[in-house]
């Protein structure tokens, strides 16, 4: 290697370039200090389903993820928009068809009227277990600084108002918002 | 129940389900100085692990203790920044 050279050459540097390496050092050192911000980090999920099983997941993670203090976007898409929407949130059905878990076979769960039932039982056993209903989630994602955003262009397409979501959704942001938010972050989920 | 703890505040989470139990105990954590003791008392049995992997996660707070109980679960949550 040239390490000669390079020794002899450490002569060479005068006093004035020497101070410019040291201010640069300096420089680079504080803007690795701003971007360590003390390791906080950061979670984009894209919610895209609206049944009531698939609600909870997102959310779930997201309110919990604020306790940890992580900077969190939750980004509602397509049918994750009905999570947000307030009228909309607090009649999220359960499919009876497609889930081989379902005590039913596919044939009987297609008939009218299974779906609703199969939504009435999952309601039940979420009332019976306290677990959290959608409304509550969102409203303690909300207060912990998640930030919820529904995605403008589904908005148009479903011909939702900005009014109907709940309060402190953010509207008027797609996929560049998205995006930005998930390459900076330390974890992305899509749902 | 009695604890060697000197617990500033209780926050009863009893039949609630995950996530509440740390959100809850995070929250309660908010409001108290540096240095208070929380006792956490929930009945879920994921708490045990939750609430854990939370108190490792997060800055400024520290587990001191998880006692289980019958059906009961007790956790005592330093603040410590």
């Amino acid at each position: 290697m040239s390490t000669d050279t390079q020794t002899s050459s450490t002569d060479e540097f005068d006093a004035a370039e020497l101070q410019e390496l040291r201010d640069r050092v300096d420089e680079l050192e504080e803007s690795v200090a701003e971007t360590d911000d003390d390791g906080g980090k950061k979670m984009t999920i894209i919610a895209t389903k609206g049944t009531l099983d698939m609600a909870y997941p997102p959310l779930i993670l997201a309110s919990t993820a604020a306790a940890f203090d992580w900077d969190v976007v939750v980004f509602h898409t397509f049918w994750g928009l009905d999570i947000l929407h307030e009228e909309n949130s607090k009649s999220l059905k359960l499919s009876a068809v497609g889930n081989p878990n379902m005590p039913m076979p596919n044939a009987l769960a297609a008939l009218p009227g299974m779906d609703a039932m199969a939504t009435k039982l999952m309601e039940k056993k979420i009332d019976d277990n306290d677990t959290a209903t959608i409304e509550e989630l969102i409203d303690l994602s909300v207060d912990q600084g998640v930030e919820l955003q529904a995605c403008q262009m589904t908005i148009d397409l479903m011909d939702y108002d900005e009014d109907d979501f709940y309060d402190g959704v953010v509207t008027g942001v797609g996929a560049a918002t998205a995006l930005q938010h998930m390459a900076e972050s330390d974890v992305q989920l899509l749902v | 129940m009695s604890s060697e703890y000197d617990t500033t505040e209780t926050l009863d989470v009893k039949g609630q389900s995950c996530p509440m139990p740390v959100v809850k105990t995070k929250q309660a954590i908010d409001d108290l100085e540096t240095g208070d003791v929380l006792e956490v008392v929930a009945t879920d049995s994921g708490s045990m692990s939750d609430i854990q992997g939370w108190a490792t996660g997060t800055n400024g707070v520290e587990l001191l203790e998880q006692v289980e109980g019958d059906d009961v679960y007790t956790h005592y949550v330093e603040k410590t920044a």
